[in-house]
């Protein structure tokens, strides 16, 4: 008799006791609002800042006289998993020698078939394309994700062969 | 309610209710089941007699697919298996592609694997901790355990380029050397998260009330374990030792001293102290790595175009929830001519019904969490 009522009284405690240990983790959160690593998203835009390796979208590279490093190959489509690449290319005369030259007319990137694997990325012999660190891609009609990286009259740099 | 009559055409003045068992539909869109995952309960009252899990709702066909794909590409469809454990799955092609080619890889590269491979290990089941206590109706650890986990996500945000499905792995390498700021981050992270852990204690694992829901409940025998073909943490609580890192060690695991957690119990309780103790584990092995890591290539040379000698190759892998087996026949081309995927989390599902019979439905959920399924895992 006297025991069971020293084993319920112990329980209460024991419950009391595992409950109050938990409530003083939560207790010192609360009162140490610096330990909270919450980010303020959207009001952070300014400052947040990804990393340099993330992986937001493909884009082509275009330097200030609007030339990209693109000469065509087909290596990334190829290299992609999922058809996330087409590219449409053109037949031009080279400047210099005269002949007919393949070059890219439209470099087509479906953003809603990307899986970010980076495969297109290291496939590129000339280091064309690289990674964006944008994250912010929702928009409300899905056309507008199949983009056309190739600015329009960008041409290829000089010197840059296949 | 019936009246009988008895044998001499009286009425009997006994009455009594008739019961009958019933079915419930748990799932596919049950929160609980973390993912689509159909479970046909078949029930007595609320005691279960039959759990009869349905799959198939996430089926994408990775295998067939992998059909078409070259060896880079069928790694990063692994990624979309267990996502918890990505790099691992990773791992698991890409070791199988080299033993397939005969590739020697740097030691670098073992190192820098099997340190990831930890991380994602504590990653996964940290996660595996928050969801848990949130199945038993505390949604507290479901914040603190993501809060740690986040500084692994930006270790592999900083290092692959992203945070879950990170595609690191190539065969013969990885695809990037490690940032500079990679060995400063992880022993950050090591020694932030010795202190955090025994918060983790404090907050579940000595809770009564947790302590109820868990104890003595769900059990697997042995002996059923090693039937089903239950590996992981899961069979390890149980008493049967298959930690593949231990037994057919890969990549750096030969290298590094660490305990393989083995538990007899076999309850639900068991289950949860035993991933609580691998994350200790864990943390010794990147411990041990992350200040030797050795100088030199991060990817061994490779063709551009991969094609494995004709034959089959199988590679086993440890993940956070069990054996990964990848298993690859070729033909010469350079596409795989046929893969299997062994999933850890298929088998471990369908000992659900031997652990549940006979419990209640609030203890099923409780014992699901336990086995920490990742449904698209079973689907593939
Ligand atoms: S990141 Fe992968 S899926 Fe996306 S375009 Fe490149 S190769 Fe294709
Ligand atoms: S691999 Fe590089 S150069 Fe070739 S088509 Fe793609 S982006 Fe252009």
């Amino acid at each position: 008799m006297i025991k069971s009522i020293i084993k319920y009284f112990s329980e209460i405690f024991r419950g009391v006791k595992s409950l109050l240990t938990g409530m003083k983790i939560t207790g010192y959160y609360f009162t140490h609002p610096k330990e909270i690593i919450t980010q303020q998203y959207p009001e952070n835009r300014e400052t947040l800042k990804m990393f340099d390796r993330f992986r937001g979208e493909v884009v082509l590279i275009h330097d200030e006289n609007n030339e990209h490093k693109c000469t065509g190959c087909s290596a990334c489509e190829i290299a992609c998993p999922n058809g996330t690449i087409e590219i449409i290319s053109d037949k031009a005369i080279d400047p210099e020698t005269g002949k007919p030259k393949k070059v890219i007319d439209k470099f087509v990137y479906h953003l809603s078939m990307c899986t970010f694997c980076n495969l297109c990325i290291i496939a590129c012999p000339t280091d064309a394309i690289k990674m964006a660190q944008t994250f912010e891609h929702s928009v409300f009609d899905r056309t507008k994700l199949t983009k056309v990286l190739n600015k329009p009259g960008s041409k290829i740099m000089a010197g840059i062969k296949e | 309610m019936f009246t009988l009559l008895d044998e001499n055409g009286k009425t009997d003045t006994k009455e009594f209710t008739e019961t009958q068992e019933y079915f419930v539909n748990m799932g596919p869109q049950h929160p609980s089941t973390h993912g689509v995952l159909r479970l046909l309960l078949t029930l007595d009252g609320e005691i279960i007699r039959r759990v009869e899990p349905h799959i198939g709702y996430i089926h994408r066909s990775i295998e067939k697919m992998c059909e078409k794909d070259s060896y880079q590409q069928v790694v990063h469809l692994t990624d979309r298996m267990d996502y918890l454990s990505c790099h691992i799955n990773n791992e698991a092609v890409c070791l199988c592609v080299e033993k397939g080619l005969q590739l020697e890889i740097p030691e670098r590269v073992k190192y820098i694997r099997t340190i990831i491979s930890e991380l994602t290990r504590i990653a996964s089941h940290q996660l595996w901790w928050g969801v848990m206590g949130m199945d038993l109706g505390a949604i507290t650890s479901f914040l603190y355990g993501f809060r740690d986990r986040e500084m692994i996500t930006d270790i592999f945000e900083e290092t692959c380029g992203a945070r879950l499905t990170m595609n690191y792995n190539v065969p013969g390498g990885v695809m990037f050397d490690i940032h500079p700021n990679f060995r400063k981050r992880t022993k950050d992270f090591i020694s932030h998260f010795k202190k955090k852990l025994p918060e983790y204690d404090e907050l579940l694992t000595g809770n009564v009330i947790f302590e109820e829901r868990t104890k003595g409940i769900g059990y697997l025998s042995k002996e059923d374990a090693i039937s089903f073909g239950v590996t992981g943490p899961s069979a390890r609580a149980s008493g049967f030792a298959c930690d593949i890192r231990k037994k057919i060690p890969y990549s750096a695991y030969d290298k590094v001293d660490f305990k393989e957690i083995v538990f007899t119990e076999g309850d639900s309780y068991t289950r949860y102290k035993a991933r609580i103790a691998e994350m200790w584990e864990s943390m010794h092995i990147i411990e041990q790595l992350i200040d030797n890591i050795p100088e030199g290539e991060f990817k061994a040379k490779t063709k551009a175009v991969i094609k494995l000698p004709p034959g089959e190759y199988y590679q086993r892998v440890e993940t956070a929830r069990g054996e990964l087996g990848v298993f690859i026949i070729s033909d010469n081309k350079k596409s795989p001519y046929r893969v299997k995927f062994r999933s850890p989390g298929f088998s471990n599902l369908f000992a659900l019904d031997t652990m549940a019979k006979g419990c209640k439905i609030a203890d099923l959920v409780a014992m699901m969490s336990t086995l920490d399924l990742v449904i698209p895992d079973i689907d593939r």
